[in-house]
């Protein structure tokens, strides 16, 4: 009992701060898949006086990734009261074409800008229609929301800082008396410090172990997984090995710095 | 004959600056048994603290096993006190170790052997008579019985000097008793100097011994 006591709090900081940073990890993740699934419904159309080379339009900017020629028999279709097929084929050679090109990426404003711009130096070319208001209003969310959970993830990080501090302070006086005594009999630094540096790894790797079950279980729940599938993305929520050595390495780093600072911070008492 | 410690002139104080121990001397043989009396708040333990080298002279030298103490390195300093035992006046046990864990610290820190050990552990307790309590922890103890635990870690691992503070100053005569034999024992048997701060010099002491006294900031040797 005395020694779950003795874990509890150091795992607990350490827990809330791998799960915050695994929670960021997710978030980018599905933004990243997320706008993985805006960029094939986002496309630029441009409108051209006279029929275009596909590496004409290529050539203009590195981000497109796809061009379609877009007939205008639908157009034409609609305008086809009454009208006889001459006049029809001739209307059909004297409209401008449209192309309608797919990006690599979902763009940043600043990129559409520069595509539009890129475009217009075509001289050919005499109007682009980005979608621009749409698009600016998404990304902003998809901004926003980023914004959010960073601003979330952060405070956690701080929250837990000052945790782990307070952590520390009762770590250096619940230490310093049997470092001090060790001292005393002339134990070097290593082994008066040695329970100490074991403590904090065994806390680091039990809070791994938690985080790695917590994760391997969320990332298999039936309502989570739903959840990604209704907004219409696949999200890895944890890789069980990479980000399982991330999460480790991170708790680990933590508390031999928090266990180094403490033996720094001793001082034998007189 | 071989000195174990030599002040010469030592003044000592603490972060306050009011000088306890002023520009004092004090020689100490080895292998001699040596008793430290004076007033409460005299200083007694803060000169064996300067003797163990938790307290640095501000002036004067101070040699102990013929090491200036005076700007000595951790390295050095920890050598010196593995071959130190230390009765502290209040006991300095570890609270989270068993009696016999802190018995073996010591020997641990010396890096003895855990056959070794557990058989010197064994034996200590027997010394001072807590065979029976094997297992507990400090704070499951008397004073007195802590005291004990104090003493047996002191012996453990053989030291060349014996800094003990007050060690009966908890004890009835029966185990007060016991104490001085061990020391006695420690000191007839393996040579070892012995100096013991005391209120009390007992009667029944068989060996020769010298007596400091401790008066206004200065040690002055009592015949
Ligand atoms: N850690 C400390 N910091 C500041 N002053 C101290 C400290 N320890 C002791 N002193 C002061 O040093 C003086 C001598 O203390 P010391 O403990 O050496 O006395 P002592 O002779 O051992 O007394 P006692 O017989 O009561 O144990 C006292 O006036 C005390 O106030
Ligand atoms: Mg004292």
């Amino acid at each position: 009992m005395k020694s779950i006591k003795n874990h509890l709090s150091l795992v607990i900081a350490l827990l809330s701060i791998l799960f915050s940073m695994q929670i960021f990890i997710i978030v980018d993740r599905s933004l990243d898949a997320y706008k993985q699934n805006l960029v094939t419904s986002y496309s630029v159309i441009i409108v051209s006086q006279k029929r275009l080379s596909k590496d004409d339009i290529f050539a203009a900017n590195k981000m497109i990734s796809d061009i379609k020629e877009l007939t205008p028999d639908n157009v034409v279709n609609r305008l086809n009261t009454g009208m006889d097929k001459k006049n029809i084929d001739f209307l059909k050679l004297t409209l401008p074409k449209f192309y309608k090109l797919s990006l690599e990426h979902y763009p940043s404003p600043k990129e559409i800008e520069s595509l539009t711009k890129d475009l217009l130096s075509n001289s050919s070319i005499k109007k682009v229609e980005n979608f621009s208001h749409t698009h600016d209003i998404t990304y902003k969310l998809l901004l926003l929301f980023k914004a959010v959970v960073s601003v979330f993830a952060i405070s956690i990080l701080i929250v837990t800082s000052l945790l782990i501090f307070k952590e520390l302070k009762i770590w250096q006086l619940k230490h310093a008396e049997r470092m001090n005594i060790m001292g005393l009999f002339g134990a070097p630094v290593w082994l008066r410090s040695a329970v100490l540096f074991r403590l904090s790894i065994v806390d680091a790797l039990i809070a791994s172990a938690i985080a790695f079950g917590l994760f391997e279980y969320l990332s298999s729940n039936a309502l989570i997984l739903e959840q990604f599938s209704n907004i219409g993305i696949s999200v890895m929520i944890f890789d069980p090995l990479n980000d399982f050595i991330l999460l480790l390495g991170v708790s680990l780093v933590l508390s031999i710095l928090l266990a180094s600072f403490i033996v720094l911070g001793h001082k034998e008492e007189v | 004959m071989d000195k174990v410690i030599i002040a010469k002139e030592i003044s000592l104080s603490y972060s306050n600056n009011e000088t306890i121990i002023n520009k004092a001397n004090i020689s100490i043989n080895a292998g001699s048994f040596v008793f430290i009396t004076g007033a409460s708040g005299s200083g007694k333990s803060t000169l064996l603290k300067s003797f163990y080298g938790a307290l640095k002279p501000n002036q004067g030298s101070l040699m102990v096993g013929g090491v200036e103490l005076k700007g000595i390195s951790t390295k050095k300093l920890n050598f010196l006190r593995r071959h130190i035992g230390i009765v502290f006046q209040d006991y300095k046990l570890v609270k989270e170790w068993t009696i016999e864990k802190n018995i073996m610290l010591p020997l641990i820190i010396n890096g003895y052997d855990k056959g070794v050990t557990k058989v010197q552990v064994e034996t200590l307790l027997k010394h001072v008579r807590l065979k029976h309590q094997f297992g507990k922890y400090p704070l499951e103890l008397s004073g007195g019985e802590q005291q004990r635990v104090a003493m047996a870690r002191a012996l453990a691992h053989n030291p060349i000097m014996i800094l003990a503070d007050e060690p009966t100053g908890n004890l009835d005569d029966y185990s007060s008793q016991l104490i001085w034999n061990l020391l006695e024992g420690a000191n007839t048997q393996l040579n070892t100097t012995v100096i013991v701060v005391t209120h009390h010099i007992p009667e029944s002491l068989k060996v020769d011994y010298k007596h400091f006294h401790i008066e206004y900031g200065s040690i002055n040797e009592v015949n």
